[in-house]
Formats: structure tokens, C-alpha cells, sequence
């Protein structure tokens, strides 16, 4: 019986974790290659979720299916935000990048604010409360299109940076910027490219979180610190990574919410930071710098 | 004379290249030692190897009696061993003479007299009059010399130059060369050079030691390495001096 | 000694600044006589921000380490010595010395989780904030401290000034604040004058090449941390000793910390003036929008925090370098500067 419960709590953890993993897999691409540290993905993800609040709330569109153009429209914003503003500090130290982000963090969040309001705002589907069970687990079928839905869109972000043309042209431009630069790739362009495309992940995400929790203007920062310590968990600069970390720090939580109480699940997930950057500190995928 | 700085069949590779192989030279006490060899030859890796900033994968280095192979950077550099970059690297928001007084407060705990010890050394290298400009302000020759004069601030006993003589103008190479010889003949201090300027090598050099494709293959007097007919084939046969 | 710290302070500083400084103290000495209650209040919340930034330079300003937690250290300092204070009737300055060591030691985990593999500095960044987080979650469950309740201490009667105790008016927590940005001002140019200074600001230009003239960056990183740790461990305890209440979700929250660095970015990282001036200039534009907002009438949620956004990406894209590095220039108080 108690190890049902546990069964279920993992697997949930480990859903959730997939929708975590695909929106720090956003961050780890706009580090990966533009080398900034968004400190507004949070806050881009809470744009992508009153997106799909309001889709939901006014033409009863479903988040899961809304989440191809959910990711559309976060892709043209990253697009924008990057070769319009982000572009002339790429060459500036940390701190002045980081204050820029924060700048725009804060205009984001209080938009938002002014738009919608302080209260949590939720979407609710007629398959809210729907499970499966599958032999002695019972799944939170909310979840488990989430989950599904990340798994795609991750391996859609895979296959286009594997076998696409562009997708080669911004891994050449992450490995060597100044060698992009010589064989004549468009580096800015790529930049905003692949801005847009953390964008689109952090999109998607934010579309599957509305399933799994409600959204306030203020929830940003927290979630771009997890985005962070899922990052690092798994091995900054290593996508499969950011997805193996999700899953990860999902579990993590799920657990220490069922084992302790959820409001103090984050420490737990921050202990496994400190785990990670103790025992293996270039994370659990990446690869040690020489 | 005893050897300052020996090294003994020292190798390193990078992901199966092997950059170094197996070198083992000595540098004796009061010598100015140049490395020679083509581009790509393993000499700055070679540097990186002694400065600390890479350790090998075998053999052994040893200063002063005491072996430093594996060393931080840092830790080499209280040992007595000062380095240039081949890419200079000033700190370049600090002015010139901040630039030198952090290279002499390694030794000089006392803030003022770093900072004389850094004017002595900045009157030598003709930088005095520049020395409240930040150093990013400085034409490359000037970064070369600071780079010089802060190296020399940590009073090392082994200064190891990689490329400071290379794009300077004829007269500024006979200056440089003039006081790292000066340098060399007032304390003794024993300079090991990576340079591509023949002319400052058979000026300087009492001994020269000629690396290709990481091993060294002539080790002796400039006269005599210039006539050997394995580093004519493979260095200087395409560019006769 | 005393007359020979001062002319060693003063030492090649021009005369104008010295003059500069001269009024703006005196002006800040004799402020309470001058400004109102209110106006009272912002100016020690100028200072607040003034000293922290000041700190907060310390580590990203001198040693490049870009700390973006601090309010970690301001919460333990604040926590410590309010339970000190209300459990054991300690005062706050004794309190004050025991919060130095654990926010030393809080900041030397963080550095030597960070530095110790010489990894990107971003590492430190997150650290920073992840250690931020992990000390609100922790505190809010705290029961010592009253977890999220939070921990009251007992209202001071205004009755006469108790400065060991730190119970009294605005105008003598003033003074306090006042105090303790002087002192940090003039131990953050002792600090950048001597060898620890000198070797700071190497690391932060280029680390590859401190280490090449020996120096051990490892150690001068720790010495940053730890000393920016200690400093702002004060701030907390006078946070909590002036407000009288403390909730680890305001204390801990990442918004103290981006706060504690928006004064010395704005003003000029790395400056000693930059800090203080940031820091009047935020607040005069916060008041300013306060005074606006109201006059017009509009009272909207959030439509304050979006200006503020605003006025700062203005200044970060058109004054990369702060405020107070051009304006230094223009004014001419660089000149004979070494």
C-alpha cells in the first residue's frame, strides 16, 4: 500500500520533471550558444502561461494543443528580444547582462500584473482529474500528456540541432564563435535564432505547466532558479542533460513533498545541487572543462 | 655550472595529439636558453608545462633542486619562475603601474615600495611616462614590455618569454634585447625565450634548443644549431636566414 | 596613528574630491535637523542600500565574483541577532559579532563549492542564489524562529535612546546607518590600497594572468567572500533592529539581493563613489515615482515596477559604466588619480 503511494508520487515526480527538463533545456540552449544567462526565463515562462490561461478562458482551447503555438509566439517574441535588445551585451561582463535580464524580468512580471491581476489564475480541463492505471500505479493523466508532450518537443529541438542545416550552423557558432564568424555564418542571426528557440522551449513548458500548476505574476523567479539548478544538475551545456536533471529534481521533489512537506520540496532540490557540484561538478552529463 | 631548470623526457597530448614528446633539455644558471622551431612545434605548450598552467602526462620537471611538474601557476610563480603570454594579457583596466606594482607585491608586501620597485622597472622598459594610462591604452610593443616588467616584479629567478621580440621594429628589438642582455649580465638572471627573431636569438642565446612536432631535435650553441642540417631541412629551410 | 590613517586616507585625492566629500557629509550630518520624518525614513533606507552596495562591491566590484545572494548574509545577520536579542536579551552589537563568523562561514561554503574547480564564474552566481533560496525555504520552516510567522522584537518606547541596545529613534538609527557607510567607505579604499586590493582587482582583470605573477586566487576569491559576508551580516542586524520584524520570505527574498546590487551598478561597479551615489540616485527615482503616482492619482499595481524597469534598462544601455565614471570624468575629479 505505502509503496503504491511512493510509485505514485515517483512517476508524478518524474512527469513533471520532463515538462521541468524541456524549460531549463530553454536556458541551457541560450546559454549553450549566446552565452547569457537569461535571468527572465521564469518570467518568459509565466507569459507562456497566461497565454494559455487566457486561449483557455476565453475559446476553451486546450494548453496541450495550443502548445505548438504557444511556442510560436514565445519563438518570434525570443526572436525579437534578442536581436533587438539582448544582441549589443553579448560582449558585456556578467553583471551587466544579468542587470539588463532582471530589468526585463521586472518589467515583465509587473506587466503581467497590471494585465492580470495578483490572484492565481488556472486552467481547467474536462480531463483534470482523469488517471490511468497501469498495473499498481495510478497516473495523473494531466501529467502524463504533459510529459508526453515535452518528450516530442524535445526530440523535435534534438533532430533540428542534429540534422538540420541551421542547427549545425549554431552548434558550429557555440563551439567556436570566432571560427562562425570566419566562414561567414551570420552570428547574430543565428543568435536570435537560438534565443527564439529557448524561447519556444521555455513556451512549451509554460503551456504543460498550466496543467500542473496555477500562475501568479510573481512566480518567475523561482522558477528560473530551478531552470538553473536543473541546468547544473545535469551538466551545463549538455541537453540531454537538462532533461536528465528535470527528471531528476521532479523526483526529488515529488518525494520530499510526499517524505516531509511540499512547501520545503526546493531545498531538496538544492541539495542535490550541492551534491552534484561537490561529487561531479560538471554535472551528471557534461563533460569536464580542460 | 648547475642546472636551474631540468627536464626530463616531459610529454603531453591533447586528445591523442601529442603536442610534446619526450623532451628533456637543462638550462644552466645565468643562461639566456632560446626555443626555437616552427609554428605548431609544441614550444608554447612547453611553456605551459613549466609555468604550471598545464601539467604533463609524463616526466619529470625540476627547479632549483625540487620538482614542480604539476604545480598551479601561481605556486610556480613563488617558486621563481615569471612568464609572458604569447598573447599578451595585461590587466587592462588597471594603469600601467598598477599593472606592475601587483607583480611586485608577490615579494614586496608593503604597497609603496612595490610601487618603487614598479617605477625602477617601468623607467627601464621606457614606460615611466605612460604609467597612469590603463594599459588597454597601449600600442602592442608597450604591452609586450609591460607584460616584461611585470613578469620581472615577481623577481624571479627563471623568466620565461614567449614572443616579446616578435613584431617589435628593428630599433625596438635592439632595445629589448639590450636589457634582457643587461638584465641577464647585472643579476644573473637565467631567461628561457621562445623567438621567432633569428637576429635576437643569435644575439642573446647561449644555448638554443630546436623543437619540431613536440621533439626537440638539435640542442646547441645558436652557431652550431643554425649548421645542423636536421634543423635546416626542417625549420629554417624554408626561410634561409 | 589616528592623524597618520587620515592622511593616508587623503593621500593623492584630489582636492576637490576631498572637498566634495567634506560637503556631502556635512549635509548628511546635519540632515535630520533639516528634513521631515518621512524624509527621514528614505534617507536611512538610502544608506541601508549605500552600505550594502558598498559590500556588495567588495566581491564584484574589486575580486569580479558576481554575487547575486547577498541577502542571504544580511538574513542570517538579522535573524541571529533578533533571536538573540528577544530569547536572550543580548544586544545587537554582541549579536553583530556572532553573525560575522557565520556569515564568513556561510560565504566561504559558497566560495569553495565554486571556486574550488575554477569553473565558469556563472557557477558562482547560481550558488549564490540557490544558497539565497534554500535559507528562506529553510527559515520559513524554522520553528526556533518562528518560521513563517516571522520574529517580532519588542517596540522600543521612544522614550530616550538606547544605542547598545539600538532601541530608539529614526534619528539615532541615522546615525547608525550613517556611520556604517563612512566606515565602509573608508575601509573599501583601505582595502583597494593595499596588497589584498591590488591583488582583487588582478583577479578580476584577468585570473590566467594574476596566477602567473603568483598570485593565489583561490585564497584572495575566499578573502573577497568572506569579508563582503561579514560586512553585510551588519546590515541585517540593523534591518532587523530598525523594522523589528523579520519574515524569512522578505528577508531571504532574491529581491534583497538584486537590490543590494542595483545601487553599485548603477552608480559604477568597482568605484568606491559608485555605491553611494546609485544608491541615492534608485531611491530619489523610487520616491519620485511614489510622489508622481500619487499626485496623479494612480493607484495601479505593478504600473510603478515597470517604470523603475524601464529607467533601468535606460541607464544600463546608455551608461555602461555607471553613473558615476563619466560623470567623474566631466567633473574632473579623476584628474591626479592614480
Amino acid at each position: 500500500m505505502t509503496f503504491d503511494v511512493y510509485l505514485n508520487v515517483a512517476v508524478a515526480g518524474v512527469l513533471t520533471g520532463l515538462v521541468y527538463g524541456l524549460m531549463a533545456l530553454g536556458l541551457s540552449v541560450i546559454f549553450g550558444v549566446v552565452r547569457v544567462v537569461n535571468f527572465a526565463h521564469g518570467e518568459m515562462m509565466s507569459i507562456a502561461m497566461y497565454i494559455a490561461v487566457l486561449l483557455f478562458s476565453t475559446f476553451h482551447l486546450d494548453p496541450l494543443i495550443m502548445l505548438v503555438p504557444i511556442a510560436a509566439v514565445m519563438f518570434a517574441f525570443g526572436y525579437v528580444l534578442q536581436a533587438r535588445v539582448i544582441n549589443p551585451f553579448v560582449t558585456r561582463p556578467e553583471h551587466s547582462q544579468f542587470l539588463l535580464l532582471v530589468a526585463l524580468a521586472i518589467i515583465i512580471a509587473n506587466t503581467l500584473l497590471i494585465l492580470f491581476g495578483p490572484d492565481a489564475r488556472t486552467v481547467q480541463t474536462s480531463y483534470a482529474y482523469d488517471s490511468f492505471q497501469l498495473g499498481p500505479v495510478l497516473i495523473d493523466a494531466s501529467k502524463a500528456y504533459a510529459g508526453a508532450a515535452a518528450i516530442a518537443f524535445a526530440i523535435a529541438l534534438f533532430a533540428f540541432f542534429r540534422f538540420s542545416l541551421v542547427g549545425k550552423a549554431i552548434r558550429a557558432c557555440a563551439d567556436n564563435y570566432t571560427g562562425a564568424l570566419v566562414v561567414g555564418l551570420n552570428v547574430n542571426r543565428l543568435y536570435a535564432l537560438s534565443f527564439a528557440l529557448g524561447a519556444a522551449c521555455v513556451g512549451a513548458a509554460g503551456s504543460m505547466m498550466t496543467l500542473i500548476v496555477d500562475v501568479t505574476p510573481s512566480i518567475g523567479p523561482v522558477y528560473t532558479l530551478l531552470a538553473f539548478v536543473i541546468v547544473i544538475t545535469g551538466g551545463l551545456g549538455s541537453m540531454a542533460g537538462a532533461l536528465v536533471g528535470g527528471i531528476l529534481i521532479g523526483l526529488t521533489e515529488a518525494l520530499a513533498g510526499l517524505l516531509f512537506t511540499p512547501s520545503a520540496k526546493s531545498m531538496f532540490a538544492f541539495g542535490i545541487l550541492v551534491l552534484v557540484l561537490l561529487f561531479r561538478p560538471q554535472g551528471i552529463l557534461g563533460r569536464r572543462p580542460s | 655550472m648547475s642546472a636551474l631548470l631540468s627536464l626530463e623526457r616531459v610529454s603531453k597530448r591533447f586528445r591523442g595529439l601529442v603536442a610534446v614528446d619526450g623532451v628533456s633539455f637543462a638550462v644552466p644558471q645565468g643562461a639566456i636558453f632560446a626555443v626555437i622551431g616552427p609554428n605548431g612545434a609544441g614550444k608554447t605548450t612547453l611553456f605551459n608545462l613549466i609555468a604550471g598552467a598545464l601539467a604533463p602526462d609524463g616526466g619529470s620537471i625540476v627547479f632549483a633542486g625540487e620538482p614542480i611538474a604539476g604545480l598551479a601557476p601561481d605556486a610556480v610563480c613563488r617558486r621563481g619562475i615569471a612568464r609572458t603570454f604569447q598573447l599578451v594579457r595585461p590587466f587592462p583596466a588597471l594603469s600601467v603601474e598598477d599593472n606592475v606594482i601587483a607583480g611586485a607585491l608577490l615579494r614586496q608586501h608593503d604597497v609603496g615600495t612595490a610601487r618603487e620597485r614598479a617605477q625602477a622597472l617601468l623607467r627601464r622598459f621606457e614606460l615611466f611616462e605612460r604609467r597612469y594610462q590603463p594599459a588597454s591604452a597601449l600600442t602592442l610593443p608597450d604591452r609586450k614590455r609591460l607584460e616584461v616588467a611585470r613578469a620581472l616584479a615577481t623577481e624571479p629567478k627563471l623568466l620565461l618569454l614567449d614572443e616579446v621580440i616578435a613584431g617589435l621594429r628593428p630599433t625596438e628589438v635592439d632595445r629589448m634585447v639590450a636589457v634582457l642582455r643587461e638584465l641577464n649580465r647585472e643579476s644573473g638572471l637565467t631567461i628561457v625565450m621562445i623567438e621567432h627573431v633569428m637576429r635576437a636569438v643569435m644575439a642573446l642565446a647561449t644555448r638554443v634548443l630546436v623543437l619540431d612536432h613536440g621533439t626537440a631535435i638539435a640542442e646547441g650553441t645558436p652557431e652550431a644549431v643554425v649548421r645542423d642540417p636536421a634543423v635546416v631541412q626542417s625549420y629554417l629551410g624554408a626561410e634561409v636566414v | 596613528m589616528t592623524v597618520a590613517v587620515i592622511t593616508r586616507l587623503a593621500d593623492d585625492v584630489p582636492r576637490r574630491t576631498l572637498i566634495l566629500l567634506g560637503i556631502l557629509l556635512a549635509a548628511l550630518l546635519v540632515a535630520p535637523w533639516i528634513v521631515n520624518d518621512y524624509l527621514l525614513t528614505v534617507l536611512i533606507v538610502t544608506l541601508y542600500s549605500a552600505y550594502t552596495g558598498q559590500a556588495w562591491n567588495i566581491m564584484m566590484g574589486f575580486a569580479g565574483q558576481l554575487s547575486l545572494g547577498n541577502a542571504l548574509y544580511a538574513g542570517l545577520g538579522a535573524y541571529l541577532a533578533a533571536a538573540l536579542f528577544t530569547d536572550f536579551g543580548i544586544g545587537p552589537w554582541i549579536g553583530f559579532l556572532a553573525s560575522i563568523p557565520v556569515a564568513a562561514a556561510c560565504g566561504a561554503i559558497i566560495g569553495f563549492l565554486a571556486f574550488r574547480f575554477g569553473v565558469a564564474g556563472v557557477y558562482f552566481a547560481i550558488l549564490t542564489i540557490a544558497f539565497g533560496e534554500f535559507a528562506r525555504i529553510g527559515f520559513d520552516h524554522l520553528t526556533i524562529v518562528n518560521a513563517s510567522a516571522g520574529l517580532f522584537l519588542p517596540v522600543a518606547q521612544y522614550a530616550h535612546n538606547d544605542l547598545w541596545r539600538l532601541r530608539g529613534d529614526p534619528t539615532m538609527f541615522y546615525y547608525v546607518i550613517l556611520a556604517a557607510t563612512v566606515l565602509a567607505f573608508v575601509l573599501c579604499r583601505l582595502l583597494l590600497r593595499s596588497r589584498i586590493g591590488y591583488f582583487w582587482l588582478a583577479i578580476r582583470e584577468d585570473e590566467q594572468a594574476a596566477r602567473a605573477v603568483g598570485i593565489d586566487t583561490f585564497r584572495y576569491k575566499m578573502y573577497a567572500v568572506v569579508i563582503s559576508a561579514a560586512a553585510t551580516s551588519f546590515a541585517g542586524v540593523f534591518y532587523a533592529f530598525f523594522y523589528n520584524n523579520l519574515f524569512p520570505e522578505q528577508v531571504f527574498n532574491i529581491g534583497r539581493s538584486i537590490e543590494m546590487i542595483l545601487g553599485p551598478v548603477i552608480g559604477g561597479v568597482g568605484t568606491l563613489f559608485g555605491p553611494i551615489l546609485g544608491a541615492f540616485v534608485l531611491n530619489g527615482l523610487a520616491e519620485t515615482l511614489n510622489a508622481t503616482m500619487s499626485a496623479v492619482g494612480l493607484d495601479l499595481p505593478g504600473a510603478k515596477e515597470v517604470f523603475y524597469g524601464l529607467c533601468l534598462l535606460f541607464v544600463i544601455l546608455a551608461l555602461p559604466e555607471g553613473v558615476w565614471p563619466p560623470l567623474a570624468r566631466r567633473l574632473g575629479f579623476d584628474k591626479g588619480k592614480r
